[in-house]
């Protein structure tokens, strides 16, 4: 098949990803979408048109080596393709099941304009999961250079700078608050998305073969400060996210069953809520939950929310999704709204709460909504969403998850008033290297950006590692 | 093996315990008023407990705790050289201790643990210090000699009558207050919430402010969740970052009761289940 014509490819069409039922991944926590086998990785890569001036990889925020490690993919050089893969992006196995795609690689890939694109996302977790299985392309330390860098965070931008920083031969010692590395990862994306094994088997590995040291429970700001840091390490990395949830400033936001996603999310998948009592964390929902909001943190407090229904009751129950907005700006992955919808979540468009009301236990008892509709573009160039006047109406619910954005968790900025900030709380550094404005210390992901995606996140850390590097040994 | 061991432990009355675990990382910069978030095991919940003392050239701190439900329990069957796997801290603000001239201490059951360390800061500050000590029963006063020594006044009280005068800690503490010979400055309470709130509208009338460290169900500790929110007149602030200690005059209580009730279906059950199973492994 090595040989196919451009129209031989483009007549194979795109293969399809083999999903848990829908009826039966509801009640369960596992994997939904199941992984292509061999066979249909390899005639999935067949699509690819090898672009001698790829879009797709234009399109990916760090420019993975697309077309190459399709190739090696589809010619059965599942090494190679890795090796591809791990010039660019060190944890494929993530990003192949997290990174938006619709709206980078396959956004641009050049048969989407033809038929649909190339699944690269897929294929990329294929790769991923058959490094993994086989690690075939061992992280390797070059000799030591004696220098010390701290990273404050183990999400996706601390882990893939530690790990770059720790193939460049530093000693690299990350901090984390919680008690296990992964950051978002871990406590934010459910195990049915992201399996919890992924992200430890990662964390594991570099710490093996680097030498990474993680320390967890150490809260900067708090456990030490960014100046005990700078003071006893060559180099910093913040690192730490954009973990702060925020609530809506209505009525009833601080009733009983009103939570964060943030809370909510904690409470299942990084404290296992979902297997209490084995596991000591109880978490509650009630039979009709709203979520408000509609990026991937709404789908995953909404799904969660409908598997852990379906442990604790038997009758019928029901998850609302509530947006401001339309089905057309929906910010989540194209994947996780399909899913949900497929799952029977009920999407609200073009409404938005105005108050939470409270029974008599003092607990949530219903959501007040008004509807909305769309005006001018406002200056981010989406639509305006404008209240219709007297459009005012009530679903009544037991449980409210608000998942309306996050913004930096100014703890660690304790002790350090000279490191510069914008507004938003977010730190000010150089886009190109992640440099802060102070000594020593470098900044990227959320807590650079505000919430945004795995990949740029770990596109940052990759960019800080290298100029970090070149600082020390410069 | 990781974690944090336990390096001296004391049964300080029936239901309450005092253990003391190495945590250099937590001693090193640790002051009074701020709490440590643990978690026993990879099963466990993560619950927050005041640091109650500290040795930073042992590196290690002092947790006192009452056994209330399962995961309390289990901290009290712990054993010393036995492991803690996780604790992260120390969290919070630190109290704010200064000479305010006059001042009394309220302590509540378990709260009277906490309330040491601040009535000593504050006796070392200079002030006038008179502290109030009370709980349902004799067997759960403690500290009574401790407390002694660094007060000026100490009254010393029981819902029952057991011990010292037979009343809640707010009678003595309204008597004080009432006195137009005194003028006190500050009053500081730790203990149950509903001791707190009670104390909250004591001294309202009389305009005096209060400090209550308040104890409201908590995850990471650390202002991610906002689990732990309370509702004052300024606006909702997360205690774990911004508190623990507060206004007493600017919370509203009834929720803050609530807040503290929600999960008390599933605490009880978590409970039973857990001395159901440790009285089959003693058969
Ligand atoms: C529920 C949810 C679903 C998401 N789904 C997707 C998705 O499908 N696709 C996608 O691309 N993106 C998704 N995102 C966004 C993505 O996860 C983030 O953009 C990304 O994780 C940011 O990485 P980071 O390394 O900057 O920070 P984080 O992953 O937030 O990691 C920061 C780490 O720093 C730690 N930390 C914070 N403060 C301190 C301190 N003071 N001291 C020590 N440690 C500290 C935190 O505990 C955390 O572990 C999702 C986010 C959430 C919340
Ligand atoms: C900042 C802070 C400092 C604290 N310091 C101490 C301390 O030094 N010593 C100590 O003994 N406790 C302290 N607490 C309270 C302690 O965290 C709880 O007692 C503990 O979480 C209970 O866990 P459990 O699983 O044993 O009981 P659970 O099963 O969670 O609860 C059992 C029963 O106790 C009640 N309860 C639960 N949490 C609390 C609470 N926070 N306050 C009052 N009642 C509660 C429940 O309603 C339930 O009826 C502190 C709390 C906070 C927020
Ligand atoms: S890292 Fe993400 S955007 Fe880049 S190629 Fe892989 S899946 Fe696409
Ligand atoms: S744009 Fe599409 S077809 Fe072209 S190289 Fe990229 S994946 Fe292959
Ligand atoms: S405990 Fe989570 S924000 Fe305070």
């Amino acid at each position: 098949m090595s040989n196919l014509t451009k129209k031989q490819r483009m007549e194979i069409k795109r293969q399809v990803m083999p999903v848990q039922d829908p009826k039966t991944r509801i009640k369960n926590f596992e994997e939904v979408a199941l992984g292509y086998n061999e066979e249909t990785a390899i005639l999935e890569a067949q699509r690819c048109l090898q672009c001698k001036k790829p879009l797709c990889v234009e399109a990916c925020p760090v420019g993975v080596r697309i077309p190459q490690f399709i190739k090696a993919l589809r010619e059965k050089d599942f090494t190679l393709a890795v090796q591809e893969m791990k010039i660019k992006n060190n944890l494929p196995a993530i990003c192949g099941r997290v990174c938006p795609q619709e709206t980078q690689c396959e956004g641009s890939c050049i048969m989407g304009k033809h038929s649909s694109p190339v699944a690269i996302g897929r294929l990329e977790r294929y790769i991923g999961d058959y490094e993994l299985a086989h690690r075939t392309c061992p992280l390797q330390k070059t000799t030591s250079t004696g220098k010390k860098v701290a990273v404050v965070g183990s999400g996706p931008s601390g882990l893939t700078c530690a790990v770059d920083l720790g193939r460049f031969g530093h000693s690299v010692t990350i901090f984390e608050s919680l008690h296990v590395a992964g950051g978002v990862l871990v406590y934010g994306i459910p195990e049915f998305r992201l399996p919890k094994r992924v992200v430890h088997s990662e964390v594991a590995y570099a710490m093996d073969c680097l030498g990474i040291e993680i320390k967890t429970d150490h809260v900067i700001g708090r456990t030490l400060t960014l100046k005990d840091l700078t003071d006893e390490f060559d180099a910093v990395f913040i690192g730490s996210g954009a973990g702060l949830p925020q609530f809506l400033r209505i009525s009833g936001i601080n009733l009983n069953g009103v939570m964060s996603a943030n809370e909510f999310l904690t409470r299942v998948n990084l404290m296992m809520g979902y297997l209490f009592p084995e596991y000591d964390t109880p978490v509650k929902v009630g039979k009709r939950v709203a979520v408000i909001g509609a990026g991937n943190v709404a789908m995953d407090a909404a799904r969660c929310s409908l598997r852990l229904q379906s442990i604790l009751y038997d009758s019928p129950c029901e998850v609302y999704i509530i947006y401001r907005r339309s089905r057309q700006e929906v910010p989540a992955r194209q994947e996780e709204v399909h899913h949900a919808e497929e799952e029977g979540i009920v999407f609200h468009y073009l409404t938005n709460p105005v108050e939470i009301l409270g029974g008599n236990n003092g607990e949530v008892k219903a959501i007040r909504c008004i509807r909305m509709e769309l005006g001018e573009p406002d200056n981010t160039g989406r639509k305006k969403p404008i209240p219709i006047p007297n459009t005012e109406f009530e679903i009544e619910v037991d449980t409210v998850i608000v998942a309306l954005g996050t913004s930096p968790n100014p703890l660690i900025f304790i002790g350090a008033d000279e490191l510069q900030r914008t507004r938003h709380g977010t730190v000010v550094a150089d886009p190109l290297t992640g440099k802060t404005s102070l000594q020593k210390v470098w900044a990227g992901g959320d807590v650079v950006t505000g919430a945004a995606t795995v990949i740029s996140a770990m596109g940052a850390g990759k960019r800080s590692a290298e100029d970090i590097h070149r600082y020390l040994i410069g | 093996m990781k974690g944090y061991r336990i390096l001296h432990k004391e049964a300080i009355s029936d239901v309450t315990k005092l253990i003391v675990v190495e945590a250099p990382h937590v001693a090193r910069n640790a002051k009074a008023g701020q709490f440590v978030i643990i978690r026993i095991d990879e099963k466990g919940e993560r619950i927050p407990l005041t640091i109650a003392d500290y040795d930073k050239d042992e590196g290690s701190i002092t947790m006192i705790f009452q056994e209330v439900g399962k995961t309390t329990t289990q901290l009290g069957s712990l054993k010393v050289g036995d492991i803690i796997l996780n604790i992260t801290g120390p969290l919070g603000h630190p109290s704010e201790i200064q000479n305010y001239g006059s001042v009394i201490c309220v302590g509540g059951g378990v709260g009277i643990a906490p309330i040491y360390p601040i009535a000593r800061a504050l006796k070392e500050a200079g002030n006038h210090v008179i502290s109030i000590i009370g709980a349902r029963t004799r067997s759960l006063i403690f500290w009574e000699e401790k407390l002694k020594a660094v007060s000026d006044e100490l009254v010393v009280c029981t819902d029952d009558g057991s011990y010292g005068r037979k009343c809640l800690v707010t009678e003595p503490l309204k008597e004080i207050l009432s006195d137009t010979k005194r003028t006190i400055s500050r009053v500081w309470a730790i203990g149950p919430a509903i001791m707190m709130k009670f104390v909250a509208s004591t001294t309202e009338p009389f305009k005096i402010p209060t400090i209550v460290s308040l104890n409201t169900i908590m995850i990471d500790g650390t202002g991610m969740c906002g689990g732990c929110r309370v509702s004052l007149k300024e606006g909702a602030k997360f205690v774990c970052v911004d508190g623990p200690e507060f206004d007493a005059h600017t919370i509203d209580w009834e929720l803050l009761l609530r807040r503290l009730s929600y999960y008390r279906d599933e605490e009880t059950y978590s409970l039973q289940r857990y001395k159901h199973k440790c009285n089959l492994d003693n058969l």
